[in-house]
């Protein structure tokens, strides 16, 4: 391209024009995102907490080290990787396999693939009434159907138990977001020339044969962003948490995320809230990096 | 024995597609059964499913009812704020996600690639991090329990996402075209709103679509910064709705229908955006 002539304008020039388009995303970034970012690192290391007249001095490390010695903390940690390895594992296993499934000709095809958004569309919020609303101790569809089928005598409070709550919590999140994972797959499953099938087919390879040795190979890349990406989602879970369980009961859906929000907006411990904030991030930014590297492998494969 | 083997496949096959469904439209079906149930047949045991008569009470009310006072106000406003945040958040993201796409991928600057890694990792950062200091700068300004506040953060969230959609777009828009308009003398500007816009009309509608629905779906800024009505969104309502004692199951379960209504209709009419809005959302991470 070539450069701009003396006496266009000043939009003219490359660097001027993309310092003025950058603007108004810029602004909001910087104010919102980058901005805040600082001002928590700064946070973590005071002892700021609004009911504490005076608060807000700087303690150096302390709510790291706190946060170090705090049980309940590393409970929530040890939950957060029950949840996330298994959600992760389940959505990336289920997802691959619906998107076999709805890579086959049927009757109908079209139709399944937009139904299969719908969970994903359904807001957390509604997401989350539903099941509660479903696993209800005393109305809840789940024990109506157990008991009708007989599989159950009685009604059970599913949501009163720390093993159980944390199962339904893994569910709904299931649910909600396996959709992601059969839609990716889908479209990387499409994206496979069909020539490759045929030359198989001649050669007379059977079908878990050609599964194993063309589809699986050229859909590791998506599955391994998905376990990834999988996982820093799971890190941040809250909103299933919040209208579910509200962490209960007896903190046996308390999850990291979660956590953090209680210790915050609830004890209003703003210094500690950000300092688990702060490790969340660095945690969640070296997920990325590994991401980041994977899918350079990924395109250097390719290339 | 070859074609039974295929027949059994068919079976096979059909079986598994209409679990897929059922999975899927089993639990929210029995949303949309209850907000339309009679209290009696959804509180009986052993459970009615299917109730005697139908109670479109808690539609009609929110259609028609009185909207000055109690639970029906509540939810109307909810409903009027999360339509007035998602439209604008989406117009802002749309206009200035475009503006720093085009920037990205067309014009040569400094350090370019620095700033677009940048925002794209501001993209993982988790939200809880961010809102701690969102909160206390929005009180300071005056800002907390308004609309702008969860305009401006919605915003900030989604804009990674709606830039690396549209910078993609544009890459596909051959750079012949604004070539040749430079060439009959078209400004810079110019070949951006009569050249580039009009030809990215199913891009903006890819990421102007998926960011109405998460900015509808969004909860958490919002929770944390809206505690009034004045600014509470649907979601915030219903959360709220929820966790009372003794809630009215039918009514929240039809709030619930409500404000999936515009998310799930949105998301089935343009699946086609869908699809490529979370493909091209996940490359990214």
């Amino acid at each position: 391209m070539p450069r701009a002539k003396a006496n266009s304008s000043l939009f003219e020039r490359e660097g001027v024009l993309a310092f003025t388009l950058l603007i108004p995303s810029m602004l909001v970034i910087l104010g919102v995102l980058i901005f805040p970012l600082i001002t928590s690192l700064g946070l973590s290391f005071t002892d700021l907490k609004l009911t504490k007249p005076k608060s807000g001095v700087f303690i150096g490390l302390g709510n790291y080290f706190d946060a170090i010695m705090d049980p309940i903390f590393w409970a929530s940690i040890q939950r957060t990787l029950i949840f996330a390895v298994s959600t992760v594992l389940i959505e990336t296993c289920m997802g691959v396999a619906i998107a076999l499934l709805l890579n086959q000709k049927f009757v109908g095809r079209g139709f399944v693939r937009g139904l299969v958004i719908l969970p994903w569309a359904l807001p957390y919020v509604v997401n989350g009434i539903m099941w509660k609303w479903i696993f209800d101790a005393n109305y809840g569809a789940f024990n109506a159907a157990l008991t009708q089928l007989g599989i159950i005598e009685k009604y059970h409070i599913w949501l009163g138990d720390p093993s159980t709550a944390m199962i339904l919590v893994i569910f709904a999140n299931i649910w909600k977001e396996t959709p992601v994972a059969i839609i990716l797959v889908l479209a990387a499953l499409q994206s496979i020339p069909a020539d490759l099938y045929e030359a198989a087919a001649i050669d007379g390879a059977k079908r878990v044969k050609i599964f194993t040795h063309i589809t699986l190979p050229l859909l590791k890349p998506i599955i391994i962003s998905l376990i990834i990406i999988k996982t820093i989602w799971a890190l941040k879970e809250f909103d299933l948490i919040y209208i579910i369980t509200k962490g209960g009961p007896a903190n046996g859906t308390n999850m990291f995320s979660y956590y953090i929000y209680q210790n915050t907006f609830q004890f209003l411990n703003f210094g500690y809230g950000s300092a688990l904030a702060y490790m969340l991030t660095i945690l969640t930014i070296g997920l990325s990096a590994i991401y980041m590297r994977s899918l350079k492998g990924g395109l250097e494969i390719e290339s | 024995m070859v074609s039974n083997n295929k027949k059994l496949g068919r079976v096979l096959l059909y079986s598994a597609v209409l679990l897929v469904c059922l999975g899927i439209l089993v639990p929210y079906s029995w949303l949309v059964i209850s907000s339309v149930s009679q209290r009696v047949d959804l509180t009986a045991v052993p459970l009615k499913w299917i109730p005697n008569t139908f109670n479109f009470e808690n539609y009609r009310q929110i259609a028609i009812g009185d909207s000055s006072s109690g639970v029906n106000a509540t939810l109307k406003s909810g409903l009027l704020n999360s339509v007035i945040i998602a439209v604008s958040a989406t117009i802002f993201c749309l206009f200035a996600g475009s503006l720093a796409a085009y920037a990205f991928s067309r014009l040569r600057f400094h350090a370019k690639n620095f700033v677009f890694s940048f925002i794209l990792l501001t993209q993982v950062m988790p939200m809880i991090v961010l809102i701690i200091p969102i909160y206390i700068i929005m009180s300071r300004v005056g800002l907390l329990n308004t609309i702008p506040a969860l305009v401006i953060a919605d915003s900030a969230f989604i804009l990674p996402l709606v830039i690396w959609l549209m910078r993609s777009f544009f890459e596909s828009i051959p750079r012949e075209l604004e070539e040749m308009a430079r060439i009959d003398g078209c400004s810079r500007f110019g070949t951006i709103f009569r050249i580039i816009f009009p030809l990215s009309t199913p891009g903006l509608a890819a990421s102007g679509i998926f960011t109405f629905i998460i900015a509808w779906n969004e909860f958490f800024s919002a929770l944390i910064l809206s505690s009034t009505i004045k600014s509470k969104t649907i979601s915030v309502i219903i959360s709220e709705f929820s966790s009372k004692v003794g809630v009215d199951y039918v009514a929240m379960a039809a709030a619930g229908v409500i404000a999936s209504i515009p998310p799930v209709l949105f998301a089935l009419i343009f699946q086609k955006y869908i699809v490529q809005g979370l493909t091209a959302g996940a490359v990214k991470g």
